[in-house]
């Protein structure tokens, strides 16, 4: 495939940086998630219908 | 001040802004990338001239597309925080800035992959299109900034007033710059074109779905990671003035 | 009929606050013991790095004057925002009963006329050091005058956002220069125009930096009390 080192760095870093801002939105989401009082939540894993 | 519970009765599971939505939304995002992958390596046809270079067009395109979705959602809640003080608005507005402002760095960063092979060049100042999304990239992060330096409504508002300006001043920028050049190395609008092969069409668009998905995933739980934060810093004075509240009614109805 | 009492005094107010904006920087001689002397420090830094090369210099002139005085419009802007920020006198403005629109206007224009001054002496300093002709006086004067309306307009306003703000000093400056990036533009090629370097049609681009001054001005007017009261 042509061009193909352009192409790797290119979708590389798009999926990687969807990638790692992903995860560290949901890690970020736990982290004030487990901070909230009980009787405040909403939205939580565990309780979701 | 008496300790409210941050962990429930039983609770095992972790905690955290995901939801049965999210879980599914998410799944889908991931089988659909895979999917785009796919599509645009092995089954999109090379282009003539710019032979495979063309595959970035299934991430630039859509990453462009949710910029300014992401742009115009900012814009809207920030007027609808400095008209109605809509809370829900503006904690869209952070959100969709936040998201938006890594959409817009990968249309720069992927369009300049794009160019180099394509017409030999990272960056082209001639090109309209391409200097007005800079400057948007760059207004974003100011708003951005203001936003990181507080956490109060002095600061949303503050915000929004930045959101308002880039709103306002976007148009003036892509104007002048249109005058400026008026020349342009950027290919035409790709969609409207109609000049597009069957599978390069599907297979942008279909770029354009998974992108959008992942954007409304990502605003869901970047959304929710707003309103809890808001929720930690003043949701015991939210309680306090709802139970004044009801007081007052309780009062009303009593003595009347 | 005759403008009414409050507008009439909304513009008393605004020539008050002006005034008093260039009393200040008068007695405390700043803009002339600091902000000229850098100006004039930006052109001739210009000059060097430019190794005196005579025909790139030329061609360069209009975008390193405005360049310059978008630095100068920073700094301008920090100073008038800062008199403000100190001893609390933006709740004694409030206070004083004074429209934020008045309080707006004046303070721009405060900061315009400073920069009026130094882009006066920049021009002067382009004559000297850079051999620029002038071919179109009415020109680079109308766009001094026009481009100055739209920086101190936008500038006054961001200025007023930035105020309550830890890092005001670099914050500013992000903010500032992407949306004046149409005044540089506009003002760079109506400069090329009156200098004769660049064929192009100049007061087709003061239009543009009219209707960006005229733009940003309203918008100044209207949300600098949102600002004022909330921030």
């Amino acid at each position: 495939m042509t061009h193909l080192g352009y192409l790797l760095v290119g979708w590389g870093v798009t999926l990687g940086v969807g990638a790692a801002y992903s995860f560290r939105l949901v890690r970020r989401g736990r982290v004030v998630a487990s901070r909230v009082p009980v009787s405040r939540r909403r939205w939580m894993t565990a309780e979701d219908k | 001040m008496t300790e409210t519970p941050t962990v429930a009765q039983g609770e095992t599971r972790t905690v955290g802004t995901a939801s049965r939505t999210t879980w599914w939304l998410g799944l889908v995002v991931l089988v659909g990338t895979v999917a785009l992958v796919l599509l645009a390596f092995f089954v999109a046809p090379e282009d003539d001239e710019q032979r495979d270079a063309v595959r970035m067009i299934f991430i630039h395109v859509p990453a462009a597309f949710l910029t300014y979705v992401a742009f115009v959602t900012t814009a809207i809640g920030s007027i609808m925080w400095l008209w109605k003080r809509s809370v829900w608005w503006d904690i869209t507005a952070y959100a969709a800035a936040e998201i938006g402002v890594i959409f817009c760095a990968l249309t720069l960063f992927t369009g300049s992959i794009w160019g180099r092979p394509t017409w030999n060049t990272y960056w082209d100042w001639g090109d309209v299109r391409l200097v007005t999304t800079l400057i948007l990239f760059l207004l974003m992060v100011g708003y951005l900034s203001v936003r990181s330096m507080g956490d109060d409504e002095a600061t949303s508002t503050r915000a929004a007033v930045v959101g308002l300006i880039a709103m306002i001043n976007l148009p003036i920028v892509n104007r002048s710059v249109e005058w400026w050049f008026d020349r342009t190395l950027h290919q035409k609008s790709s969609l409207t074109d109609g000049n597009l092969e069957d599978m390069t069409l599907f297979t942008m668009v279909f770029g354009l779905v998974v992108f959008g998905l992942f954007f409304g995933w990502a605003m869901i739980h970047r959304f929710r990671v707003g309103w809890l934060e808001r929720e930690l810093r003043v949701g015991d004075l939210d309680d306090a003035l709802a139970a004044r509240r009801a007081e007052a009614i309780d009062h009303q109805e009593s003595s009347t | 009929m005759w403008s009414s009492e409050p507008e009439v005094a909304m513009w008393r107010d605004a020539r008050l606050v002006a005034l008093k904006d260039l009393q200040i920087e008068w007695r405390s001689r700043t803009t002339f013991s600091q902000v000229v002397p850098f100006a004039g420090l930006v052109l001739v830094l210009f000059g060097f790095a430019l190794d005196a090369n005579r025909p790139v210099l030329e061609r360069a002139t209009s975008g390193l004057f405005w360049v310059t005085v978008l630095f100068v419009s920073n700094l301008a802007v920090q100073r008038s925002t800062s008199i403000e920020t100190t001893d609390g006198a933006r709740r004694a403005l409030l206070l004083a009963g004074i429209e934020p629109a008045s309080v707006y206007v004046g303070k721009a224009v405060a900061v315009a006329v400073q920069l009026l001054l130094v882009e006066m002496l920049l021009v002067g300093g382009v004559i000297v050091l850079y051999g620029a002709e002038i071919q179109d006086w009415p020109l680079l004067i109308a766009t001094c005058v026009v481009a100055t309306a739209g920086i101190a307009g936008a500038g006054t306003l961001l200025g007023a956002l930035v105020a309550g703000v830890r890092a005001r000093e670099t914050v500013l400056p992000v903010l500032l220069l992407p949306v004046l990036a149409p005044v540089l533009i506009g003002a760079t090629r109506a400069f090329d125009d009156a200098l004769g370097s660049v064929a192009v049609d100049g007061w087709a681009w003061l239009g543009l930096l009219a209707g960006f001054g005229a733009i940003n001005v309203v918008l100044g007017a209207l949300a600098y009390g949102v600002l004022l009261e909330e921030t």
